[in-house]
């Protein structure tokens, strides 16, 4: 590209995309951004220069090309960009939605050093968005059978992303998914104003039609195990069984009535509707007043749903100060626009219950900031006689997840690290297991959606290369 | 879809339903359970399985109707289905040729009882059982129960069948007299197995319990089950359902399992209006 036209294109101010207003989304759970026109979208598809060298595609954990991707929107070849997108990225309308991208691909463009990066998500999310609406999704040509068979546990984007690929490659793909529908943490957890569910639910739809079974009601560990899986006709296993265990404070009054687990108030409201009960039939107790305890994701999305069932205050409590709340800005800004109270440094000691055991108040201590801990970050650490309390009739913790132990406990060759995470080769993701592989939150922790996709697309190159060489 | 092969009414507001589940049927172990969601709308319950026949592919399940849910599953014929069924889930119950088990069945708890039992028995364990109910009609399993059995006691609260009193009342006896017993397992309304437990503590009686808080997942996910046990919170779906009776917060457990209790009243309410009372009566009961 000559500089003359570098510097025309560095002119174009990033396109904003519009939003549902704060105090009408609040009411509501439908998304809170709206997308981009298509006009939109051209016009800031000409604001990626296609360096010769283009960094940004080595900020994307699974390198998506992301200059070639954005001149085909350019030249307003929607469906061709969403058909490149898909090459390395199973699932573009749901990574351009959730991605941390101000951490990854947008975080290095070049064009981020003089004025705003191109908005690389909200053009993956266009694409992708385009052409699922427009019915353009093609399936691709599947391959004969191989004769092999893989099982994959969880059908989350971990699991889908495995399926999806080695069904391309000509196997056959069963997902056994414990939950009544797949989709993981992108159907439990990520509430619908943040991703609809119909999304997802396309995405499957996808992979439903390229061959691959869906199995749920499925718990593996419970109804096979792993080994009779193996015995019984599959070939190789893939575990993406997630992050699924939710971690407590161990502190006073945590099992009130009114204390949920973020998993917990996040599946009753998103996988089993609560907020529509009572033409749904699980309840959730919508409280006047809401604490939410952490500064992830997670508490972002269970503060914000809180927001929505209309108490008179949500607040987040977190123990650290802003800069190091690990929850994306554009989720902490859109919860602040829709009225969220925040308590940083902050951290609670106790839940104080009423005589029937329902929660009434949470009491808290302020706190500062000492010395850097071993991952860098200034320790926080009580002030003495600070406490206070805040009324609240529902709290939420949302401090972190652990391994669910259902599959190691009956897996028992399955090497694991301290705190129960599957240890598995980066490279190959494989386990200590023969024909087993992992990838995904239970490999990692809670991480993201497109590591845990990363981690699914290795996994079944070296599952096919197994199948293939039956090499170990 | 999971459907339902055979039903049958075992007393007032109680059925005994068979659903099609052959993996299921060949997995379970005596005190596991499954969950089950009816429809679309419907939540997500945890029910025992009372019984299964892997030849025949089916898993029995025996539900009180307490609710909405209850009411919608009671309400269901032979040939209906069911979305969702999962399981088998929990641990199952530890078996072993333990000397003499007394099992404590309480109304609807006689349900869980009975696989246990009969677990119990045919490891060589000497079974004594005692089941109650509040009054004659609403007494379960009796000839089953019966059938597992070395010594066999009734109660009613009542005096309408059986001993006159709690199934607490026989279990002290029992160990007034002398009985030497070295497992105690008692399933039933909470204060009943919160009785049992406090029967047998002085006694140094180990005491099993199996615990019904309410649950959205049962794989461990959400953290709703959560008991207090021995000071320590644990997860009923997969580190129980039983436990040491005398380490579990009884009062902790009651307290949780009416979080909604307004909500329930309400979904019940919404569901008779439409449904009209007594929907299954009119269509022909079981
Ligand atoms: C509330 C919330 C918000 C988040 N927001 C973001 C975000 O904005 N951006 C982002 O990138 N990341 C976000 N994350 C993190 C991201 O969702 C996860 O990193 C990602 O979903 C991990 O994918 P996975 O496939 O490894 O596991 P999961 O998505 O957890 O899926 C695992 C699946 O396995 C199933 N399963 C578990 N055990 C068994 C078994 N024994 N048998 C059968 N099935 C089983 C589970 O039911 C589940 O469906 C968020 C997480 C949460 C909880
Ligand atoms: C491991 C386990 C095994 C069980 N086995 C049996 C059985 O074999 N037969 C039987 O009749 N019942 C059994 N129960 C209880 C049964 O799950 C509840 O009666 C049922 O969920 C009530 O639902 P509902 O909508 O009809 O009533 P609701 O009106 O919703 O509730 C009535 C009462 O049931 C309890 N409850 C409500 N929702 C749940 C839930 N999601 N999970 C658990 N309890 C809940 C609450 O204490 C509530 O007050 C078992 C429970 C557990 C945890
Ligand atoms: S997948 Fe995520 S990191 Fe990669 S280009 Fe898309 S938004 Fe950026
Ligand atoms: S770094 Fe920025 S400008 Fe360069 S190719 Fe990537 S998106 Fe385009
Ligand atoms: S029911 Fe969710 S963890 Fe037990």
């Amino acid at each position: 590209m000559d500089p003359k036209e570098i510097k025309e294109r560095m002119k174009i101010p990033r396109q904003p995309m519009s939003e549902q207003d704060p105090a009408e989304r609040v009411k509501n759970f439908y998304e809170v951004p709206h997308g981009y026109t298509p006009e939109q979208a051209m016009e800031e598809a000409k604001r990626c220069i296609q360096c010769k060298k283009p960094i940004c595609v080595g900020g994307c954990p699974v390198n998506i090309d992301i200059p070639w991707f954005i001149r085909l929107i350019s030249e307003g070849k929607f469906v061709e960009a969403a058909r490149k997108l898909k090459e390395t990225n199973a699932l573009p309308a749901v990574c351009g939605r959730v991605c941390p991208q101000e951490d990854q691909c947008e975080k290095v463009c070049v064009i981020g050093k003089k004025a705003e990066p191109v908005s690389i998500g909200r053009l993956e999310r266009f694409a992708a968005d385009f052409e699922r609406e427009h019915g353009e999704v093609a399936i691709p040509d599947i391959p004969n059978w191989t004769g092999k068979k893989v099982a994959v546990i969880g059908g989350g984007p971990a699991g889908l992303t495995v399926a999806g690929d080695l069904v391309k490659k000509g196997h056959k793909v069963t997902v056994f998914e414990a939950l009544h529908m797949p989709g993981g943490v992108l159907v439990y957890g990520i509430p619908e104003f943040r991703l609809p569910k119909k999304i997802v639910a396309a995405e499957v739809d996808y992979l439903k039609r390229m061959g691959v079974e869906i199995e749920c009601n499925a718990v593996i560990g419970k109804l096979e195990t792993i080994d009779e899986l193996l015995s019984n006709g599959y070939d190789a296993v893939f575990i993406g069984t997630g992050a699924g265990l939710p971690y407590f404070m161990n502190i006073p009054g945590e099992n009130l009535v009114g204390v949920y687990s973020a998993n917990e108030y996040l599946t009753r409201v998103n996988l089993m509707k609560a907020y529509q009960f009572p033409q749904y039939d699980t309840p959730v107790i919508r409280g006047r007043r809401v604490v939410v305890v952490g500064g992830g994701n997670t508490a972002m999305d269970a503060a914000r749903t809180a927001l929505r069932l209309c108490p008179e205050e949500v607040t987040i409590v977190y123990r650290r100060s802003r800069e190091e709340m690990p929850a994306r800005i554009e989720e902490i800004h859109h919860g602040e626009e829709e009225g969220l109270k925040f308590q940083l440094l902050t951290n609670p000691v106790r839940f104080i219950g009423d005589d029937e055991g329902r929660l009434k108040a949470v009491e808290c201590i302020r706190m500062e900031l000492g010395e850097p801990d071993e991952s860098g970050r200034r320790r926080p650490v009580p002030v003495k006689g600070s406490e206070f309390t805040i009324d609240c009739d529902v709290a939420i913790i949302s401090i972190g997840n652990g391994a669910n132990p259902l599959i190691p406990q009956t897996t028992p060759e399955l090497r694991l690290n301290k705190w129960g995470n599957i240890i598995v080769d980066p490279d190959t993701g494989r386990t200590s297991k023969k024909g087993v592989f992992s990838g995904g939150d239970i490999v990692r922790g809670g991480a993201t959606v497109i590591l845990a996709m990363g981690d699914g697309r290795r996994a079944a190159n070296s599952i096919h290369e197994y199948l293939t060489t039956g090499e170990w | 879809m999971f459907e339902i092969t055979e039903k049958r009414e075992l007393a007032h507001l109680v059925k005994l339903l068979k659903i099609r589940a052959p993996r299921i049927a060949k997995k379970r172990k005596a005190g596991q359970f499954v969950v089950l969601r009816l429809n679309e709308h419907g939540e997500r319950i945890p029910l025992t399985i009372a019984d299964s026949d892997a030849e025949e592919g089916t898993i029995t399940i025996i539900v009180q109707e307490v609710g909405k849910t209850t009411a919608m599953l009671s309400s269901k014929r032979k040939g209906d289905t069911i979305l969702d069924v999962v399981g088998p889930l929990g641990k199952p119950t530890h078996i072993e040729n333990y000397g003499t088990a007394v099992c404590v069945g309480g109304g609807i708890g006689t349900a869980v009882t009975y696989p246990i039992g009969r677990a119990l028995k045919d490891a060589g364990c000497r079974v004594v059982s005692i089941i109650g109910s509040r009054t004659k009609d609403l007494l379960i399993l009796e000839e089953e129960m019966r059938s597992v059995s070395d010594e066999f006691f009734v109660t009613t609260d009542d005096g309408s069948y059986g001993h006159h009193g709690f199934v607490t009342n026989v279990l002290d006896a029992l160990i007034k007299e002398g009985m030497k017993i070295d497992i105690v397992l008692a399933v039933g309304p909470v204060p009943m197995m919160r009785a049992v437990s406090e029967v047998t503590r002085p006694h140094g009686i180990h005491t099993m319990v199996s615990l019904n808080p309410i649950m959205v997942d049962g794989t461990g996910m959400c953290g709703a089950c959560r008991v207090t046990i021995g000071g320590q919170t644990r997860f009923v779906c997969v580190d129980g359902p039983e436990f040491d009776g005398h380490e579990v917060d009884f009062d902790e457990l009651i307290r949780r399992n009416r979080s909604y209790l307004k909500e329930e009243r309400m979904a019940m309410e919404e569901f008779a209006y439409h449904e009209g009372p007594r929907c299954y009566e009119k269509r022909g009961g079981a």
